[in-house]
């Protein structure tokens, strides 16, 4: 029987496959929900909060806070990555880096430098092989990402821009919009986009306790953290998501290759006994 | 009664909103207490109670370790913080990212990686092979 055994044997190799990549989307599909309620229980904060800076764009204060003033010339840039700390997730962060490659190359044909930091595994294994100056990373976030995880990566920036270090901010992850769909999306962080609606009705200013300096700097500096660690949310949900899609169609593609090897295997077993018999009744006409 | 509506929110979740005739807050430069039609003040908020007097003259009370308060004059809102902050902690968590990125860029286990890829890859091709061929024998 040719090879009986070794299509037995890949059968079965290909079984076991299978059941891990069910096991992992079944997994995946149970963290999906819990991912997506942390994603909502942080949306009223991020909402008031670009309301509150929307307030404040609006506002007619002598005072201009460094991040709010776009900078006329432009020496280097930087971008906050979040990424998965795991793979298996199909092509979520491929297509998450191979649209922020692009960026990076514009602005290297400009002469602009890119300073990074990445959240997660995936972004710093990826970006160390490429020659960008990556000044801070943090993995490991677990299944319930905390804002205080965040505060460092987060601090570094802020402190290269309101040293002149950085000239621009930027965002990038994996947006969340169904379970089908990721999209990979770019933010600019800093200085702020001017806001649409500008035209107020009226000129007025906020009181500010003590003084709008200090109080700008701790608005702007919680406002650019609540938009990281929603966007990190927003990533951990469509991480699972991609996962269950790719571990979904694994799992499909190894009942095929099941089908097929054991069409084969049978094909084969008929074929041993079709041979077995010719060889008897061959022997026992030569009798 | 005129009444202003109040959202307290921290960044993993809505703590509450609703309508109240009144805000009590630490603020930064002392105890606040809003009404309604209030000036429009931002500040930031010491770590302490926040107390709401609701329309039907119950009082409720949050505890906030930090946030910042911003009134307008129809709306209250209340950014609470969650984790505890001071400059020397934000510091200290900045030096770990820092440390954090250099230690990935020292670790280059690039080869090792690329070498471990490439067996992978040639047994998957060889299994695909050995397939190749059964089916091809199995026609004739």
């Amino acid at each position: 029987m040719a090879g009986g055994r070794e299509i037995k044997t890949k059968i079965k190799s290909v079984q076991n496959t299978r059941k891990v990549t069910r096991a992992l989307e079944m997994v995946s599909a149970s963290k999906i929900r819990k991912a997506q309620d942390l994603m909502k229980a942080s949306r009223p904060y991020a909402r008031l909060m670009r309301q509150a800076i929307g307030h404040i764009a609006r506002a007619n204060s002598e005072y201009k806070h460094p991040f709010m003033v776009e900078r006329s010339e432009i020496k280097r840039v930087g971008y906050v990555i979040v990424s998965t700390d795991r793979g298996l997730c199909g092509g979520l962060n491929t297509n998450l880096f191979r649209n922020l490659l692009g960026q990076i190359r514009a602005w290297q044909d400009k002469g602009v430098e890119v300073d990074m930091v990445c959240i997660g595994q995936k972004a710093s294994a990826y970006f160390r092989r490429l020659k960008v100056n990556m000044v801070g990373s943090v993995t490991h976030l677990g299944e319930r990402p905390q804002i205080d995880q965040l505060i460092g990566v987060i601090k570094v920036m802020l402190d290269a821009y309101t040293d002149g270090r950085i000239d621009r901010l930027s965002l990038v992850y994996n947006d969340f919009v169904n379970t089908m769909t990721q999209k990979a999306t770019v933010d600019q962080l800093l200085p702020l986009p001017p806001s649409d609606e500008l035209t107020s009705t009226h000129s007025w200013d906020y009181l500010y306790e003590p003084d709008p300096a200090s109080v700008l700097d701790h608005v702007l500096k919680r406002y650019v953290e609540s938009l990281v660690y929603q966007a990190t949310l927003e990533n951990l949900a469509s991480e699972h998501a991609a996962r269950m899609v790719a571990m979904k169609s694994a799992s499909d593609n190894a009942t095929k290759a099941i089908g097929t090897l054991t069409l084969i295997y049978n094909k084969a077993r008929q074929a041993a006994i079709t041979q077995e018999i010719s060889e008897i009744v061959g022997g026992a006409a030569a009798v | 009664m005129s009444t202003i509506r109040c959202d307290i929110v921290s960044a993993e979740k809505e703590i509450f909103h609703g309508n109240v005739s009144m805000v009590i807050a630490t603020g930064e430069m002392g105890e606040l207490g809003i009404a309604p039609r209030h000036a429009p003040l931002i500040t930031r908020l010491k770590p302490g109670q926040v107390r709401l007097k609701l329309e039907n003259g119950e009082e409720q009370f949050f505890y906030v370790s930090g946030g910042i308060l911003e009134v307008q004059p129809q709306v209250v809102t209340v950014l609470a913080d969650t984790a505890e902050r001071a400059a020397d902690l934000d510091e200290a968590a900045a030096r770990k990212a820092k440390d954090e990125a250099e230690r990935a860029i020292a670790n280059r286990v690039d080869a090792m990686e690329i070498a471990e890829a490439q067996a992978q890859l040639a047994q998957a091709l060889a299994q695909l092979q050995a397939l190749e061929q059964l089916r091809r024998s199995l026609k004739h």
